[in-house]
């Protein structure tokens, strides 16, 4: 669905892996999260705590908050906000954040 | 100046109090017509935690703790008749509530207070004082710091916005008329009846009450009643959605049906600023983590600040006015508890039933010096 684009420098930029519900995922460094999980085809990111419905990114620019995500254990991160890591643990919320990371 | 035709009834204060009691008039048959000021008013209607709160209230006029306790066990049926009035389910959750101690003395400051209350009154009046042992029995997320807690069964809390939206949607269904963005700026009172000027337009009416909150303190002298009501701010920080951790409300932190959090209650007398500060916002927010330190990881997404509509003593004030028979002040700091007396027991005295006992001493003469 969606594609990255070429830049105009050619510049080749490091790859790195990510892991998204513990599948690896090649990332782009320099990337956000959030793109790099749409060029990996993750629609919808989460499913919201009252109604139940599918979400994805709207703004991409850190205000809608439908990007939400969990990073590295910590819950309901904007992934527009954040860049990748090598070696990010990314997991994909339905409903509501747990209180805390032991909740499981 | 436009005149609207005579009305029986104008209430003035489109807030949880202004609404339930016009919802009241309305119910029991009266025409009535609510001029609300509009959004840009101080509303604590909008700004308010929602707690339905009994214990610890009225040890200085037990009428207040009749009362209160009263709008209590009625709560139940108001909740229930709004529901099928307006399909609003409007959060209703009474299995009781905690305050928090971290200190021993604390803890014994308000365990007297609820003994003194239980001599004093001679009716049940149920409350627990719990070590923290005990309170982790029903409130598991508690942290360290907590050495116990009081508990009322009586308590409990509601989702307010959908409360005030139940209301609004009750008293329309009862052929009550609302008009939004309408400022009341003077009342005068002719030939036994009353002429309001809002917005240039006057309206007519034999009966007003008014429930303008902390505007009641300029309309009251205009038919000889009294409201000398200050504001007090509260400031209240809200977090994003959380799975269902905190069941009893507590006067700190509750969380609501939805899943959100609130954490409130400061006191600041800052006259007629709404605002917040991060001084405050930091006090309550580092009191909620010492209760919940599950919280200290959760994000924030709002905060705001509301002003209460405060009395000297904190006790409301109900009054006809013996000037201009007709007019009537009511003015109350805690509009969601006493919502369901607003609607019945007040609404109805003013529609001429004798004074509720509980409600004698809630006159603007006990502040006369």
């Amino acid at each position: 669905m969606f594609r990255a684009i070429a830049l105009h420098t050619g510049e080749e930029r490091p790859k790195l892996e990510i892991f998204i519900e513990g599948r690896p995922i090649e990332a782009y460094a320099g990337d956000t999260l959030a793109a790099t999980l749409l060029s990996a085809g993750v629609v919808p990111f989460r499913f919201t705590p009252v109604s139940g419905q599918p979400r994805a990114p709207l703004c991409l620019m850190g205000v809608c908050c439908d990007c939400l995500v969990e990073v590295d254990g910590a819950q309901n991160v904007q992934a527009c906000m954040v860049l990748v890591r090598a070696g990010m643990q990314v997991r994909l919320q339905n409903g509501a954040r747990r209180a805390s990371g032991e909740f499981d | 100046m436009n005149a609207s035709s005579r009305l029986q009834t104008l209430v003035l204060g489109g807030g949880v109090v202004g609404m339930s009691i016009a919802y009241g008039l309305a119910r029991a048959g009266d025409r009535v017509l609510l001029l609300d000021e509009g959004d840009d008013a101080f509303r604590a209607a909008r700004g308010n935690f929602g707690l339905v709160w009994v214990q610890g209230k009225g040890l200085e006029n037990l009428d207040y703790a009749r009362w209160s306790m009263a709008a209590a066990s009625a709560w139940p049926a108001f909740a229930r008749d709004l529901q099928s009035l307006t399909e609003i389910d409007v959060g209703l959750s009474q299995i009781g509530g905690l305050i928090m101690c971290f200190d021993d003395a604390e803890l014994a400051a308000r365990a007297g207070r609820l003994h003194s209350l239980k001599r004093a009154l001679q009716v049940p009046y149920p409350y627990e004082v719990f070590r923290a042992a005990e309170v982790r029995q029903i409130s598991p997320w508690i942290g360290p710091d907590v050495v116990g807690a009081v508990f009322s069964p009586l308590d409990g809390h509601v989702n307010p916005l959908r409360l005030l939206r139940a209301l609004v949607k009750a008293f329309r269904s009862h052929g009550g008329e609302m008009a939004a963005g309408v400022r009341a700026d003077a009342i005068e009172h002719r030939a036994g009846v009353f002429h309001v000027r809002a917005n240039g337009t006057e309206y007519i009416a034999d009966r007003v009450v008014l429930a303008a909150g902390l505007g009641n303190r300029e309309l009251a002298p205009m038919v000889g009643l009294n409201a000398p009501v200050r504001p007090n701010r509260g400031q209240i920080l809200v977090s994003e959605r959380v799975q269902p951790f905190l069941k009893h409300p507590t006067m700190y932190v509750r969380q609501t049906d939805e899943g959100v959090v609130q954490i409130g209650d400061s006191q600041e007398d800052v006259g007629f600023d709404d605002g917040t500060s991060i001084e405050k916002l930091t006090g309550i927010a580092k009191r909620a983590v010492r209760c919940f330190p599950v919280l200290a990881d959760v994000n924030v997404v709002r905060s705001w600040g509301a002003l209460r509509v405060m009395t000297a003593d904190g006790f409301p004030i109900y009054q006809a006015s013996r000037d201009c028979p007709g007019a009537f002040v009511v003015t109350c700091h805690s509009g969601i508890t006493l919502a369901p007396m607003h609607a019945g027991p007040l609404a109805a005295w003013i529609r001429g039933d004798a004074e509720p006992p509980h409600i004698h001493s809630f006159k603007s003469e006990r502040f006369d010096v």
